[in-house]
């Protein structure tokens, strides 16, 4: 019998819970991976090879690729414990629902936002980005998906119980997408031009510091009124 | 363990339909209730509204004479409840389901989770995936909390599904020691339940007359 560990009690144990669960349904997980090495690939075959053309393109298209590489399997964040009845475990528990939900959704970006961040120079490698923009890449890249990933789960937990709610999920959360997507992709195009990333830099990690605290609770709340039905 | 919860005058509608009104009930230490009533007459909505899920239409349910919606962290730590679903993930095994389901209630356990697999009869799967488990053992998972709950009021919506005769019996057993002890069991079931004092609320006498479906509707 495995040995139990007694110290891990309380709402982390949600994060070692989902975190197994991720890495035992890794094929589900490495989806995003795989999309967004796939469409990168592409991209020059499609567009042509000139390394000019590419490294105008590219700090556009590494950022939208990871927006949507993050958006992909987002809309089952929360379904299958809304089937199996977790949720209504969840929302009973005398642990806080915003807390939990914050582990679920930090599970969630270990495993897509993070690796997706840590790819992203290879794959600006492959669009020839030039290199002032790598840093910009990565740094940005880090709060950026948090935030895509926080604001996404809103639009989970709101669809929660809709039977096909991928669209009605996009549509939502799609116009708080853009000010990210437009911030993170100017930071890099910045950064290539010469220019410093900092302002752009220092936009997101307050976007995210708003995020942390503003979508916990929003997300909770959002369960409540979809599980309320 | 002194408990009493009580039904006050609640309604509850469920797509603008109302299901049932005017139901009050009231139930003192050690009171074993089953809500009985025909498919779709809102027992599981009663239990869901019961545990705060969701909101009654019109009244209030009194948990030790104060209304639950006025302090919900302190009545969720005397409640548990499972669902008729049950809330078991197949990628972790049985100990790993037990560990997170418990996690969620810090309140110190009086009994170990092996001492409780004992008592659901799963100590030899501890460590086996729950998908390769049978329904009645899964489900035996999640019955495996009552042996570590120290809640006082359990909500159980048709716990007997698919557990086997024996795990029936040992079933009843546990509700009624919680009993005994001064809990509350509120629970639901199509199997005929032999329990001793166990009382029965029939929601079919709290429907809405046809009068009320028509001013409503």
């Amino acid at each position: 019998m495995a040995e139990l560990n007694e110290a891990n009690t309380g709402a982390g144990a949600i994060l070692s819970r989902d975190m197994r669960l991720i890495w035992r349904h890794r094929s589900d997980i490495v989806n995003p991976v795989i999309f967004y090495l796939i469409g990168i690939t592409m991209l020059p075959l499609a567009i042509g090879t000139s390394k000019q053309l590419l490294g105008t393109v590219a700090p556009g298209m590494l950022w939208i690729m990871a927006m949507l590489a993050t958006l992909l399997s987002l809309d089952a964040l929360f379904r299958t414990d809304f089937e199996d009845g977790s949720l209504a475990q969840f929302q009973l528990s005398s642990q806080p629902l915003y807390l939990i939900v914050l582990y679920k959704v930090l599970a969630y970006w270990l495993s897509t936002g993070l690796p997706l961040t840590l790819m992203a120079p290879m794959l600006g490698l492959m669009l020839s980005l030039p290199a002032d923009g790598y840093w910009a890449l990565l740094l940005t890249l880090l709060p950026g998906t948090a935030i895509l990933t926080l604001v996404g789960a809103l639009g989970a937990a709101l669809t929660v119980c809709l039977r096909s709610g991928g669209l009605v999920m996009t549509l939502i959360i799609m116009p708080l997408y853009l000010p990210v997507l437009i911030i993170g992709s100017s930071a890099v195009s910045s950064a290539v031009a010469g220019f410093g990333f900092d302002r752009e830099l220092a936009l997101l990690i307050a976007g995210l510091a708003i995020a942390l605290i503003v979508m916990p609770p929003a997300i909770a709340g959002a369960l409540k009124i979809s599980t309320n039905q | 363990m002194l408990a009493s919860l009580s039904f006050n005058n609640i309604s509850c509608e469920r797509d603008e339909r109302i299901l049932f009104n005017n139901l009050s009930y009231e139930c003192k230490s050690g009171t074993l209730l089953q809500v009985v009533g025909f498919n779709g007459a809102g027992k599981t909505t009663l239990l869901h509204t019961l545990c705060g899920l969701r909101q009654p239409a019109t009244g209030q349910i009194l948990w030790q004479a104060q209304d639950i919606s006025l302090n919900p962290q302190l009545f969720k730590q005397s409640l548990f409840f499972l669902g008729h679903q049950t809330p078991v993930k197949g990628h972790l095994t049985v100990t790993e389901n037990i560990q997170w389901l418990r996690s969620l209630h810090p309140a110190p356990s009086y009994t170990s989770i092996q001492q409780a697999l004992i008592e659901v009869d799963l100590l030899a799967y501890a460590d086996t995936h729950c998908h390769q488990l049978s329904a009645g053992q899964r489900r035996r998972v999640a019955l495996s909390q009552l042996y570590l709950t120290q809640a006082s009021l359990w909500v159980l919506d048709e716990p007997f599904t698919s557990i086997d005769k024996a795990g029936v019996a040992k079933l009843a057993q546990r509700l009624q020691q919680h009993t005994e002890r001064g809990g509350i069991v509120v629970l639901t079931s199509h199997q005929p339940v032999e329990l001793e004092h166990l009382q029965s609320l029939d929601l079919s006498r709290y429907q809405p007359s046809l009068e009320e479906h028509i001013a409503h509707g």
